[in-house]
């Protein structure tokens, strides 16, 4: 039987961290009550127009030099038609012809067969990011057969991420996310939360043999996890791949991932081919970007985005932070990956080698193995930790300058997880774990062992 | 040349229009005959233009502050039926009947 080759494209939306909309002066807030945060030109009254955001063009051009891409100096706005109660005009304003960003490239990096230490970098290419608004909010109530409409999100900015189809599992495209979400979080360009709907990713699957035409693709939606788009990915591939070895056809259709069940399913509602009917938005002129060289001598401040002035100005990315805890502290490629991937321990890690004569080597062991893994079993972040990092470095010091054993830090740890308020001295000092550093005291105490097991010392004596 | 059937019923469906009689499709077919004159142009190696402004940089750009919004009560106002605060819609899009199954001058073509 041929192989199979699975092919994997993403079209990821991440919702941009600004404090008005796209187009509009109403807020950007999770969870306020229904159509309160709605503008006129939100919810498509006539004589409306649409007044571009500085921050949302700014937030744009930071993602995009942050995935190498090409920004386009000169920009374009078009409309993209289709009905839906979620869309009051009928149409959304997107960037179809000439986005911001265009060819650009995301590293990440893989597990070979789920071992920490064998680790590969991959790169997908980034074929191009996208302004957009975003709908508003439909709730389906199938009880009363009808649809509830919430417009707050309406017109939310949105850069949509295209990555082209170079990735081949479940297993990839989930690394590839969570790569683009830390590098949106360190950006500040997106919060990137995929349970608040600020990253929504759609999988473009398709399956062929080596040499052949690719084959039919079907898009999947509806995943809200990174966890979930790997399963779901890893599902549509085997779905495929059955399929046409029964000898049947994939149709060209969109999905949608049901976590219950754990498969996809066909989207209802699915009209056949859509015809979007792209038309240039004849509100906006074009969105003209400058650089150093290009700047413009009078011209009020205010107006003008330079390009290189966002680009001197971007953080360390996760790539380069990872690179530097290698470095500064001597730790390994693959620790360095799980520093960054929880939130806050790096910082914590920083923190306790600082407060620590124990050497950055071993301190990570007890960050990674001890603190992490009691964080997981609570379901705790980082900052919620009960041990802060300045209790952990007075332990390791305890440990470091050999006043207490290793199993009894252990121990002095859990007492600390329970939060009372004590000190790692005060709990070694009351459950008496000092170590024995006086040699007549320690031969005492030797010499009554032996006194009081005269017949096991004779057995030992004899062989 | 006539505009075809199949591309008057996919029209109507797309933008829910209604070409109503025949002097509705003649109307469409003499502005696609009129608009038909661009191609009467020689535009090889020229960009199209959607704007007049051509390279006149003039998109302003609106500082990010929150200066509009809270008015739920006006927009409600609009609405046929509200369910607490919330719009109202039919559960999914309701698509115009295929063509054999309403009564449309397109039939008789």
């Amino acid at each position: 039987l041929a192989p199979w080759v699975p092919v994997v494209g993403l079209e990821i939306h991440a919702q941009i961290s600004s404090n008005s909309k796209l187009f509009s002066g109403s807020q950007v807030q999770f969870a306020a009550p229904p159509n309160s945060l709605v503008s006129f030109f939100d919810a498509s009254l006539p004589g409306t127009l649409p007044v571009l955001n500085r921050r949302c063009v700014e937030a744009a051009v930071m993602t995009g030099l942050a995935l190498n891409c090409s920004i386009n100096k000169k920009s374009l706005f078009d409309r993209k038609h289709y009905f839906y109660a979620d869309l009051p005009a009928g149409y959304q304003i997107t960037q179809q012809r000439v986005p911001i960003a265009v060819n650009g490239s995301l590293s990440y990096s893989l597990c070979i067969d789920n071992k920490m230490s064998q680790m590969v970098t991959k790169t997908v290419r980034i074929k191009q990011i996208q302004l957009e608004q975003d709908s508003g909010k439909s709730l389906h109530d199938d009880t009363r057969s009808q649809t509830l409409v919430d417009l707050n999100r309406a017109g939310v900015g949105l850069m949509e991420v295209v990555m082209e189809p170079d990735m081949c599992c479940g297993e990839e495209a989930a690394a590839a996310v969570r790569e683009l979400q830390l590098i949106l979080q360190t950006l500040g360009s997106s919060q990137a939360v995929m349970a608040e709907g600020q990253l929504r990713v759609d999988a473009n699957v398709s399956v062929h043999h080596p040499g052949e035409p690719y084959g039919v693709r079907t898009e999947v939606k509806n995943i809200n996890s990174i966890r979930f788009l790997a399963k779901a990915i890893d599902y549509e591939i085997q779905r495929q791949i059955e399929e046409l070895e029964n000898g049947g056809t994939i149709l060209n259709e969109t999905r949608a991932f049901d976590s219950k069940l754990g498969c996809t399913v066909p989207m209802r509602d699915k009209e056949g081919k859509q015809d979007y009917r792209f038309m240039p938005e004849p509100n906006l002129p074009p969105l003209i970007l400058y650089d150093a060289k290009s700047l413009p001598a009078n011209m009020n401040h205010q107006q003008v985005i330079n390009i290189d002035w966002i680009h001197e100005r971007l953080p360390d990315l996760p790539s380069v932070k990872r690179k530097k805890l290698v470095e500064q502290y001597g730790i390994l490629p693959e620790h360095s990956f799980t520093l960054l991937n929880e939130d806050g321990l790096a910082e914590f890690f920083e923190s306790v080698v600082k407060r620590t004569q124990m050497k950055p080597k071993k301190v990570i062991g007890w960050i990674l193995k001890d603190l992490l893994s009691y964080l997981k079993q609570h379901s705790l972040t980082v900052k919620e930790s009960p041990v802060s990092s300045f209790l952990l470095a007075d332990l390791l010091n305890l440990l470091e300058k050999k006043e207490i054993s290793s199993t009894a830090a252990k121990q002095v740890l859990a007492e600390l997880w329970k939060g009372e308020g004590k000190t790692p001295l005060e709990i070694v000092k009351e459950q008496k774990l000092e170590l024995l550093q006086d040699q007549k005291e320690l031969e005492q105490i030797c010499q009554a062992v032996i006194d009081g097991h005269k017949n096991e010392v004779i057995m030992m004596v004899l062989g | 040349q006539k505009v075809s059937v199949e591309v008057l019923e996919h029209l109507e469906h797309l933008a829910l229009v209604d070409f109503r009689d025949a002097e509705g499709v003649e109307r469409l077919q003499k502005a696609i005959q009129f608009a038909d004159q661009l191609h009467e142009v020689n535009t090889d190696g020229v960009e199209p233009m959607d704007s007049v402004l051509e390279d006149r940089w003039c998109l302003y750009l609106r500082e990010d502050d929150v200066t509009e919004g809270n008015c739920t009560k006006e927009l409600l106002e609009n609405a046929r039926e509200k369910v607490e605060e919330y719009f109202v819609a039919p559960p999914g899009n309701i698509p115009l009947p295929k063509l054999e199954e309403r009564e449309t001058f397109l039939q008789g073509s």
